[in-house]
């Protein structure tokens, strides 16, 4: 039977046919590349075109004791000479658009650099040649600081602070911990009964996304007061957001171009160029181009993070692994940026495609004195992937077992429970697999070759969120105020047990109310995108004794500010909050339907008020995008998706 | 800023040169600094002087002007020895620009011509007419060069081998030649040299004098495998590190000198 | 100090005013208003600004623009005849040879540059032909086997 997609919004746009695959088809884009006439930002000519270079750090940590620009800007050609101070909001996160971590990353650095080739003026000037001269006349004074460069150095107590917003050198996760922590189960218990203890450390180095064109981008002054900015960017209505939060004016004068990107690969979504660029343009009424040299490029784009994991698994003798428990270390450089969700991101990726009823990890966003590191191609699970599956291999050695009858044997059924409460489905490791070893003759044992994704899912404990053991550690600051280096899975700190079939999803990202009015809007979209996430945040008597009953310490660093009610819980409609996660795949107003014996774990217990809200609300909501006076429906997340 | 001054002759175009002046060859090396605003020059000499690009003959030696081009190279019979390392310089649109002066004066980890070159013991001629040898120059790199003095290598007795992790086209991990002279079928009087090993293609005495009088052999050459990285210091940089360096020079020692396959 | 250089442009005498010490690269874009070769990284390292310049393949970010006086310069730009892409494009096109398309005009000249020498060149020297040319998204396989392609079109034809 043809499954349908989105009909009611596509209906004239999508035929069920799904019959490309397999078949050449001409790019629509591609007669403007192979003649050279696809516009990329640079492509655009514009009269009397200003250029702007950075002066940069030259220290992994510094104190900035004073900037003299004063010959650079006597110089021939420099038209203005850009510093923080000039930046209406300077300092920044790029994940506040979505309400997420603290703004703490300078758009021009003040006072401090955290990493070498950090920017601390910008340079405008009538050629490339120019600027790069005046850069080179800008004096800087600096008082060199300790650095780290290690994620484990960095946790250490002793450790320079690298980020003041974020003392202890973590990212802090729902302002309780030090780390993202993820329990199913009680590994603790799992390993003391387990025949084999497999234990294994990985190391993945960042690497440059180095995509052919640099980023950058241009921004010109346009009629109405608005301003024309073409740009490399890889998130182009993020970058607006950005644009607008940090020059403080409406987005409505932006208007940005984009969509035409020489290679991004994740590297294109940090939107520093756009408002430098913007705010050069509002400086000197002039069309500014801000374009990084590959030199930059290399040293200043930000990488995929570098990733420490350490697996110890607790495993039987017939190769069943009964219990995983992850160290993580991701390595997000001198500020936030992307790290903080790419460790949710991998924490929502463990323990890999397998069944595991005992599951703990801890993942550290670390702060160290390295380019911050942003986006690339799987950001958060590549380097997971890759441990775990080396670990596999080792187990299987450990136990004497073929590596991918190993995998079959734990691989993922359907109506499995993962570890972060969802129930497992449309699985394919097996059958994957199977596909492989025939394909290279690689020879496998009856029992492997009959096994099916289809066949043994959900049997007995597998399919059920356990009785799970929490606790408290890694309270945020706990590490650096006791003088100790982290210990993580030491089992110590409260131990509590959640009752079997909890689950506790928790989503900071939607939790907070939005820092501006102005970004509701954008929540209400990613709200849309996160729906499946979303949808099961407890909002019911579970939430009430398990997860707010948690004591919250107070934060140490005076110049973390929240609005009020930053804490008070969602602020999003509740369409956004409580739908249920089967919705966005099923046609609306048919009720979701389950598979008899299926464990009802997907949908928290929803107040009385808020499931009627929902009834009216998610249907229309969903039908017809964002729904607020001035926001155009055209760019809601129901119409992009 | 920066000034142009163009001559017609080599000489003219060398007396103009001071400290803050570079010379013009094929412009991969100072078209890439002026690219990234390198103060230290406010002007770039150049000449048009066609005597710079030939090749002759001069007594038992090779001529090459200082302005050939590596694609000129590929393209001499004359100098098909020196085929294997111009073909190793940058791919096709890089040999049509980069010239034999320039590849003696490239940064580490370039120079993979200049290492061929030293281990086949060529002179260099300056435009004042003085000669030197390559190892000489090397080691204090500056005046004007007018051309490269060498002589053909008999046989198969010149081996050049340059390792790079992409391929076809990669910068060097690093770049060996060995001129492999004979005396009554023992080697002698060797000459060995490597690329981005040093700040500057060097030669390795200490493997040429271990491989003195020895057999070209597994057994004859294995002591100076052992020694295959002695007084050098490699250096770290983005394609390779210098512990790795050191790690694997002698193995790909050992294939230069076996004629082993590299794949 | 700005001098005056006259070339030939995909076939069309042009004369533009250049900077001292501006590359061939710039003075195609900004100059010439040709924006088919593209910048990458100013150091000949990935191609992407490749044109040929009187029939061979030269990185334009290293070409200090005044030697090119008097000399042919091709672009891709210039590659199609009026409205009929050449046997490159149309096999680049139907061989998904291009993804971003950045890399696309420098790999088409340097492809022409080894057609117009060899129009039955092999797999290797496809791959020597293009080996300074780096490509980031699509892979090498599609491009490599789209210039193969078009020899044979060419040959065909």
């Amino acid at each position: 039977m043809p499954t349908e997609y989105r009909k009611d919004l596509f209906a004239d746009e999508r035929s069920d046919d799904f019959d490309i695959v397999g078949k050449p088809i001409i790019r629509q884009d591609i007669l403007g590349h192979v003649t050279g006439r696809s516009k990329f930002y640079d492509d655009h000519a514009f009269d009397g075109l200003l250029h702007m270079r950075c002066v940069r750090s030259a220290h992994h940590h510094a104190r900035i004791r004073s900037v003299d620009s004063s010959a650079a800007e006597r110089q021939d050609g420099v038209v203005r000479v850009l510093g923080g101070r000039d930046v209406p909001v300077n300092v920044n996160t790029l994940l506040s658009l979505i309400n997420f971590g603290r703004d703490d990353e300078p758009l021009l650095a003040i006072g401090k650099v955290g990493y070498v080739g950090q920017p601390i003026l910008a340079i405008v000037a009538t050629s490339v040649r120019a600027a790069q001269e005046a850069v080179d006349a800008v004096k800087v004074e600096y008082e060199e600081l300790p650095h780290v460069l290690d994620v484990e150095e960095a946790l250490k107590p002793e450790a320079p602070i690298v980020n003041e917003e974020y003392p202890n050198n973590t990212f802090d996760y729902f302002d309780t911990y030090d780390h993202q922590k993820l329990r199913f189960g009680d590994v603790e218990t799992a390993f003391s009964r387990a025949d084999h203890i497999v234990e294994g450390e990985y190391q993945m180095s960042p690497i440059e996304q180095a995509p052919m064109e640099t980023c950058g981008a241009i921004a010109a002054p346009e009629t109405n007061d608005r301003i024309t900015v073409h740009t490399s960017t890889q998130a182009l209505f993020f970058s607006v957001g950005v644009t607008a939060k940090q020059l403080d004016i409406s987005s409505a004068r932006l208007h940005f171009i984009g969509g035409t990107v020489g290679g991004g690969f994740g590297g294109k979504v940090d939107s520093h160029h756009e408002p430098l660029a913007a705010l050069a343009c509002l400086a000197t009424g002039k069309p500014v181009k801000y374009m990084w040299d590959r030199a930059e490029e290399m040293q200043v784009g930000g990488p995929r993070g570098g990733e420490r994991w350490r697996i110890k698994d607790g495993v039987m003798r017939d190769g069943r692994i009964i219990a995983r428990a992850f160290t993580g270390f991701f390595d997000a450089g001198a500020y936030t940026r992307l790290s903080s969700y790419a460790v949710q991101k991998s924490t929502g990726h463990l323990p890999g495609p397998y069944s595991i009823p005992n599951v703990a990890s801890n993942v550290y966003c670390v702060f160290t004195n390295r380019t911050p590191s942003t986006a690339m191609r799987g950001f958060g699970i590549t380097a997971v992937d890759f441990a775990i599956e080396r670990h596999m291999d080792k187990v299987a050695r450990a136990v004497g077992m073929d590596p991918i009858e190993l995998r079959i044997l734990n691989a993922y059924r359907d109506g499995d429970m993962k570890a972060h409460r969802r129930e497992a489905k449309n699985c394919a490791l097996i059958e994957s697999c199977q596909a492989v070893a025939q394909k290279t003759g690689w020879s496998l044992s009856a029992d492997a070759m009959r096994a099916s994704s289809k066949v043994g899912g959900g049997e007995g404990a597998l399919g059920v969120i356990p009785e799970t053991v929490t606790d408290d550690e890694g309270r945020i600051g706990e590490r650096r105020r006791s003088g100790l280096a982290p210990e993580p899975l030491s089992g110590q700190g409260t131990r509590r047990l959640l009752p079997e079939g909890y689950s506790s999803n928790n989503s900071s990202a939607f939790g907070n109310a939005p820092q501006r009015e102005d970004m509701e809007a954008e929540i209400e979209r990613l709200g849309f995108k996160g729906a499946t996430v979303v949808s099961s945040t407890p909002q019911g008597p579970a939430d009430q004794t398990a997860s707010s009953a948690r004591p919250i310490e107070p934060r140490e660093t005076a110049h973390a500010v929240h609005p009020a009610g930053a804490r008070g819980g969602p602020s999003l409609p509740a369409a956004y909050t409580q739908r249920p996660a089967s919705t966005i795949n099923q046609p609306i107003a048919q009720p979701p339907e389950r598979a008899p014996g299926t464990p009802v774990v997907q949908q928290p217990a929803t107040p009385p008020a808020a499931a009627e809200a929902e009834n009216e609300s998610a249907a229309t909501h969903f039908q017809r995008g964002v729904r607020r006076p001035g926001v155009s429906r055209f760019i809601s997340g129901s119409r992009r998706r | 800023m920066l000034e142009v001054q163009t001559y017609p002759t080599v000489g003219e175009a060398a007396s103009a040169m001071d400290d803050r002046a570079r010379f013009l060859g094929g412009g991969t090396l100072i078209m890439n600094r002026v690219n990234y605003g390198d103060r230290r020059f406010t002007r770039i000499v150049r000449t048009t002087d066609a005597s710079l690009s030939e090749i002759r003959a001069q007594g038992d030696r090779l001529e090459v002007g200082a302005g050939v081009k590596m694609a000129e190279i590929l393209a001499s019979r004359d100098l098909d020895f020196l085929s294997p390392a111009a073909r190793a310089v940058g791919g096709p649109a890089i040999r049509n620009m980069a010239s034999v002066g320039g590849n003696l004066m490239a940064p580490h980890p370039y120079g993979d011509l200049a290492v061929a070159l030293l281990a086949l013991d060529a002179d260099v001629r300056m435009v004042s007419g003085e000669e030197m040898s390559l190892e000489d120059f090397l080691a204090r790199r500056n005046g004007v060069v007018r051309s490269l003095l060498v002589r053909r290598p008999q046989g198969d007795e010149f081996r050049f081998r340059k390792v790079s992790r992409v391929k076809p086209k990669g910068i060097s991990v690093m770049s060996m030649a060995a001129h492999l002279t004979r005396s009554a079928g023992r080697l002698s009087g060797v000459r060995i040299a490597y690329g981005a090993m040093a700040r500057t293609p060097v030669r390795v005495r200490a493997v040429e004098n271990a491989l003195e009088g020895v057999s070209l052999d597994l057994a004859g050459i294995s002591a100076a495998l052992s020694v295959a990285t002695e007084g050098l210091d490699p250096p770290d940089d983005p394609i390779a590190s210098g512990w790795y360096r050191r790690e694997v020079a002698p193995v790909h020692l050992r294939r230069l000198l076996l004629g082993e396959d590299a794949r | 100090m700005k001098s005056p250089v006259t070339f030939w442009l995909n076939g069309s005498e042009t004369a533009v005013f250049v900077d001292a010490g501006a590359n061939l690269l710039d003075v195609l874009r900004r100059g010439c208003g040709d924006l088919s070769p593209k910048y990458g990284c100013g150091q000949g390292g990935c191609g992407a600004c490749t044109v040929l310049i009187d029939g061979e393949p030269h990185v334009s970010c290293l070409v200090l623009a005044e030697t090119v006086a008097g000399r042919s310069v091709e672009t891709t730009g210039g590659l199609s005849n009026g409205p009929d892409p050449h046997p490159l494009q149309r096999a680049f096109m139907e061989g998904f040879a291009a993804q971003c398309g950045y890399c696309t005009p420098g790999m088409l000249m340097a492809a022409k540059a080894l057609l117009d020498r060899n129009p039955s060149p092999s797999r290797p020297e496809v791959e020597e032909a293009i080996s300074g040319n780096l490509c980031r998204c699509t892979g090498y396989e599609p491009i490599v086997d789209a210039i193969l392609e078009a020899a044979r079109q060419r040959g065909a034809a």
